[in-house]
């Protein structure tokens, strides 16, 4: 498994910062996750390994944040809060106007691997609602008409 | 990236240097940065520890805790390092504040980090922000870089002979993380799992070593605290609640947005004069006043200053500072449900009362809204929620009973209306169909 030399050089630093290896283990995860696509298990095996501890403890970890995943996802992840303040201002509409037009439901992935789609909790736009977070990316105070055009801009992108 | 909003009514102290390029240190020092560390290390601890005290800062994540009390629990004398741990996991819902202070002034939140390592003799802060806030993290990373290459951080901060390091840390989703004893495990590595206390984290945290552990709008405050004093600071709020709060102001508002006011402020003008008031020609229903997990407030008790005792005395509670406000078109039952799912989601499985107790909630709820909720049901969700409270290791558990007991208490009528198979007077019926309908 070979990571980024960004990656490398981020572990080594990070390393640094705290008493004990295994605190730069979720931190890690995330940024090898936007490397690979998805925790793999030779990703997992290869983290483990670098920091002493055994596949089953960072499969442990993995499984308990929302954010880290051991399946593949679509190049776009799709996240659409419907938490109380976006589901006020239509986030759950915009759920299922994203669903319809991608064809696909909560966690699913397009055909064609573009796009993923999920339901999330809160992601702190709530002044801006609704909001959507793709990948990293915020979008805020959306419509159904401001989303296609998102989603369109990403789709064009490739 | 998040619009900002103003009002007149705004006192700014935390949001002062927003919108005005302060992540740049250069400017951040011609808006008087990094003056207030300075003048820190020349006071001492105690009487920084005094300053916050008699400023009547309280925490501002949630529970309202004197943050100069916070530090001073921290023995002076300890065999392990002590540390300070910034709490930037933001994810109460409503909430969006953490947010702004780290996309606009990076360098407060550091030397608020730094005067209260100060404040107890530690010599390393980590400041812990949320893995969906990827941006913030890189604008977090980047200020940090900034002040070490200046010698503000480092080895003989500021040609004093004191050594502080500042190192960021980032989550990976998980509201949960947002509980300081949870925060701390995920800060070394592990599942965010509270631990039980005591030990308080000022005495045993991380790695076993006293730790402070405070939100970052708590600590972005300490530097005006320190360089306006005490006195001026409290004045800005009512006895006891000193200073300002950021307002996140969401839900069915004209102007919803992020405003800074001061402490006590009158949660109708808020409503109706700073926000807009409700569009679309509706009424205000009910304010969820301090994030999701603070009980409901009806239109009726809204007449209410926010402060932390004025609205524990409302029987509410002003939590994070999220005011989701609801329209007279809202369905309480959906939002009851909606908020419960957050919190079943959300549980981290440890203690039994929250994991099984939101799940049932859940389940219940989503009977109710789904027109199927059986008469002695709205009994059981307010007993089934009374009967977590207190029961478990984190405030989790409380944060999801609370709301559900409110809900039920003051809109009791909402869950009669749904019963015997009625469809749910305010929207087609079905919609957050989860569970097959049971016969009564």
């Amino acid at each position: 498994m070979r990571f980024s030399e960004q990656f490398e050089q981020r572990f080594t630093e990070m390393l640094g910062h705290y008493p004990t290896k295994r605190s730069v283990l979720v931190p890690t995860l995330l940024y090898a996750q936007d490397e690979a696509g998805f925790l793999s298990d030779e990703i997992i095996h290869e983290i483990a390994g670098r920091l002493d501890l055994t596949d089953l403890e960072v499969r442990n970890v993995i499984s308990y944040y929302s954010m880290l995943t051991t399946k593949p996802r679509g190049k776009y992840n799709v996240q659409v809060c419907t938490n109380i303040a976006c589901m006020l201002r239509g986030g759950e509409e915009l759920l299922e106007h994203c669903s319809k037009k991608l064809g696909i439901g909560h966690k699913g992935t397009t055909a064609d691997g573009l796009f993923s789609l999920e339901e999330v909790e809160c992601i702190g736009a709530c002044s801006w609602a609704p909001a959507v977070q793709v990948n990293y990316d915020f979008h805020e105070n959306l419509t159904t008409v401001k989303m296609d055009k998102i989603l369109d801009g990403y789709k064009s992108k490739v | 990236m998040a619009d900002l909003v103003s009002h007149p009514d705004e006192v700014k102290v935390v949001s002062k240097r927003f919108g005005k390029g302060a992540t740049n240190l250069d400017r951040y020092l011609e808006l008087d940065g990094y003056k207030a560390v300075q003048k820190a290390l020349a006071m001492g601890p105690d009487a920084i520890i005094n300053e916050v005290k008699n400023s009547g800062l309280r925490g501002r994540g949630g529970a309202g805790f004197s943050t100069g009390m916070k530090w001073s629990f921290v023995p002076k004398q300890s065999p392990k390092p002590k540390y300070v741990l910034c709490n930037g996991d933001e994810s109460e819902p409503g909430t969006c504040k953490d947010r702004l202070i780290f996309e606009h002034d990076p360098h407060a939140v550091i030397e608020g980090v730094v005067i209260a390592g100060l404040s107890v003799g530690s010599h390393v802060g980590y400041i812990y922000v949320r893995g969906e806030y990827r941006y913030l993290s890189e604008i977090m990373q980047k200020a940090i870089r900034d002040a070490y290459a200046r010698g503000f951080l480092g080895k003989n901060i500021f040609g004093s002979g004191y050594d502080f390091d500042v190192y960021w840390h980032g989550g990976a989703g998980a509201y949960e993380v947002g509980e300081e004893s949870a925060l701390m495990e995920s800060l070394e590595g592990k599942r965010g799992i509270p631990r039980i206390r005591p030990p308080f984290p000022a005495v045993v945290g991380l790695w076993g070593g006293p730790t402070i552990i405070n939100n970052a709008e708590t600590l972005a405050n300490v530097p005006h605290i320190i360089m306006g004093g005490a006195e001026w600071y409290a004045g800005l709020g009512p006895p006891k609640n000193g200073g300002t709060r950021l307002f996140c102001l969401s839900g069915h508002l004209s102007r919803p947005g992020v405003y800074e006011l001061p402490m006590g402020y009158n949660l109708k003008k808020m409503i109706y004069e700073v926000a807009g008031g409700i569009p679309n020609g509706r009424k205000l229903k009910a304010v969820v006043p301090g994030g999701a997990s603070t009980p409901v407030l009806t239109a009726d008790e809204v007449d209410v200053g926010m402060d932390f005792d004025s609205l524990a005395k409302a029987g509410s509670m002003l939590g994070s500072g999220g005011v989701v406000v609801l329209d007279d078109a809202t369905c309480m039952v959906k939002f009851a449900l909606r908020t419960i799912k957050f919190y079943q989601h959300e549980s981290c499985g440890w203690c039994i009362p929250c994991r099984e107790g939101t799940d049932w909630l859940k389940k219940t709820l989503a009977r109710f809204h789904a027109g199927a909720g059986l008469k002695k049901d709205i009994d059981n969700i307010y007993y089934l929620a009374e009967n977590m409270l207190g029961r478990t290791f984190c405030p989790l558990g409380d944060a999801a009973a609370m709301p559900t007991m409110a809900f039920v208490k003051k809109f009791r009528k909402e869950f009669e209306d749904h019963l015997e198979g009625k469809p749910c007077p305010y929207e087609p019926l079905g919609r957050t169909m989860e569970l097959p309908v049971l016969a009564h």
